[in-house]
């Protein structure tokens, strides 16, 4: 119970064309995220789901009944927003019990499961406050609240993360990972940040300009981008592209990740002098420009010490190298 | 004491000014509610003076409450205000929300239709406003008023709460829609409280207008029993001879109920509901 699909849904308003043609099957119990740069139309896919947006055409199917004619309400879905969307003039417990009672549910079956809710997320304390009272992470505690006392049969977040400072970002990324795992609900969660992508997702969809460029699992991505956006826009920091012709190969572009590349200060396949160093501590981020290549990112483990100014030699691992035709795509 | 952020000379000026212009504004006001305490003489002779022993007189106030039935012009004044307040609101606020809400074809060019009032003064449609009273018998009702007034606020109200409305977390209203609740609910449970510091504002443009007015009073409702205290102050202002007591005693009664009403709005004005909805 909580399966979807989707079947070449398109959408344009005017004559931007936003969404153009996507084709999308979610099992029941995955944990998907839709992942694109600002733009990519993944928001509106989700609002298409939702039904908050008609799509131009196509249809969207949950648990294989065609919703494209059914109101956001009657679809079993429920949506996390960005804003948290908390009603104002309403206490937590009213908010996560107003959905249940507009659809006629018994007053004690809504305490029922508001209980459920606020225990698992330790709301607790705050049912009888105000939103203006709390803060922003329990704020969106709540609005998952409102969204788990639904019991949908999808859940649809719409990049709840992104309001929240870093340290309860994370926490919160927690929250919803075991969140998912306690109640084996297929979820389905747009985001701009590789990061949670990668560390929430059963599978990602990588959307780019209104099309899917590729769906996989996380390591799949990471380790089998199907083309230089997917290569580029997954992992951190951002893979190296080097033009294929300036290192006598015969594929327009060859790619390189920064944790795949070494340095020695004496010997290695490109000489470059480095630009600027970042010390993170676990990691060290050097950026190099290269005769060969032009200016490259090289990640190391651990601290190293390198000035601006100094001459080194990176060599990339040639088993993790990547190769992209002039389509962009890649070559296997 | 000069800081960052504030300079003594700058902020003696800033004052000045404010000062000045307050007293501008207010001084006719003031005048008017000084004289109104004295006697008929002494409005002529001594007219920018306080009202002493000997010349405070209540002749205007007995005159007044005595003559002509000023109640009753006052109930008028405050039906008509209120009722097209009421009016303006309610629909101007459902046009807006109407307006920044959905996507329809010729939205824009509806919202500049909508706006058109504004550049439009309405009077000068009174001959057609007129014809149309006559036509439906709405001369010297009350309701005559009323359709006037609130076609006359109605520009306004769209124009500014529409860009207000657009400015409401569409979350918020999603949100809604997700829990099932009616678009008449999201208009009225949601999105109303949170432009309700707007809607004060267009409270406060329109009334001020609608109570002042003599312009439309005269023409469509000009009855003993439909006058509005405007038309009615104008009885003691005859072609030969005028009851200045009288004339300002009934125009510092009229103040007052437009300061209750721009109080209680006011209040609006500062109160923000917003905060917590959404970020």
């Amino acid at each position: 119970m909580g399966s979807l699909t989707i079947e070449n849904v398109q959408k344009s308003f005017g004559k931007v064309d936003v969404l153009k043609g996507i084709d999308l099957t979610v099992e029941d119990g995955e944990f998907v995220v839709f992942v694109g740069p600002s733009g990519c139309g993944k928001s509106t896919l989700l609002r298409v789901i939702a039904g908050l947006e008609d799509s131009s055409s196509g249809r969207v199917l949950i648990d294989g009944g065609d919703v494209s004619a059914t109101p956001p309400a009657k679809r079993g879905i429920a949506m996390v927003f960005q804003t948290y969307a908390l009603y104002p003039h309403l206490t937590v417990r009213d908010n996560m019990g107003l959905g249940l009672k507009q659809a006629g549910e018994a007053a004690s079956e809504i305490d029922r499961r508001i209980g459920i809710a606020s225990s698992m997320l330790s709301l607790e304390p705050y049912l009888k406050r105000r939103p203006a009272e709390l803060s922003g992470g329990q704020r969106q505690r709540v609005a998952i609240g409102r969204a788990v006392v639904r019991e949908p049969k999808l859940f649809l977040f719409d990049e709840p993360l992104s309001n929240l400072d870093a340290a309860l970002r994370v926490n919160t990324r927690l929250e919803i990972a075991q969140l998912h795992r306690r109640l084996k609900a297929t979820m389905i969660y747009v985001t701009h940040d590789q990061v949670e992508a990668m560390t929430l997702a059963d599978k990602i969809v990588v959307l780019n300009a209104g099309r899917i460029e590729q769906v996989g699992k996380p390591m799949e991505l990471y380790n089998a981008p199907a083309n230089e956006f997917v290569a580029g826009f997954i992992g951190s920091p951002k893979m190296n592209f080097i033009d294929g012709g300036r290192l006598g190969e015969t594929a327009k572009t060859i790619g390189v990740r920064p944790e795949h590349i070494t340095v020695d200060p004496k010997k290695g396949s490109w000489k470059g002098t480095v630009v600027h160093a970042e010390h993170l501590g676990a990691d060290t981020n050097l950026y190099l420009d290269c005769e060969k290549t032009g200016l490259i990112t090289v990640r190391i483990f651990g601290v190293y010490d390198a000035e601006p100014g100094a001459t080194l030699y990176a060599t990339p691992d040639p088993t993790k190298t990547y190769r992209f035709d002039a389509d962009r795509k890649a070559i296997k | 004491m000069s800081r960052a952020t504030s300079s003594l000379p700058r902020s003696v000026a800033a004052h000045a000014i404010l000062i000045v212009y307050t007293i501008i504004a207010l001084f006719p006001v003031v005048l008017i509610i000084v004289n109104s305490f004295k006697s008929r003489a002494a409005i002529f002779r001594t007219p920018l003076m306080p009202p002493t022993g000997t010349t405070f007189d209540l002749v205007g106030y007995a005159t007044v409450v005595n003559q002509g039935d000023f109640l009753l012009y006052f109930q008028n004044s405050i039906v008509v205000t209120v009722a097209s307040l009421f009016f303006v609101l309610l629909f101007g606020a459902m046009a807006a929300f109407a307006l920044s809400e959905y996507r329809f074809r010729g939205n824009t060019l509806m919202g500049l239709y909508l706006a058109l009032g504004i550049m439009i003064p309405i009077r000068l449609g009174t001959v057609a406003i007129l014809q149309m009273m006559v036509a439906g018998g709405l001369v010297n009702t009350l309701t005559a008023l009323i359709l006037v007034y609130t076609a006359q606020g109605l520009p306004l109200a769209v124009f500014i709460l529409s860009e207000f409305m657009r400015g409401v977390s569409d979350d918020l209203k999603n949100a809604g829609r997700i829990d099932g609740l009616s678009e008449y609910t999201i208009f009225f449970r949601l999105v109303l409280p949170l432009v309700r510091p707007s809607m004060a504002t267009v409270a406060v443009f329109t009334m001020i207008p609608i109570w002042n007015d003599l312009w439309f009073p005269l023409i469509l409702a000009p009855s003993e029993s439909t006058k509005t205290v405007t038309l009615g102050a104008q009885l003691f202002l005859g072609q030969f001879v005028t009851n200045w007591n009288a004339v300002l005693a009934a125009l510092s009664l009229a103040i007052l109920p437009v300061l209750v009403l721009y109080v209680i709005f006011s209040r609006q004005l500062i109160r923000g509901i917003t905060s917590g909805a959404v970020k």
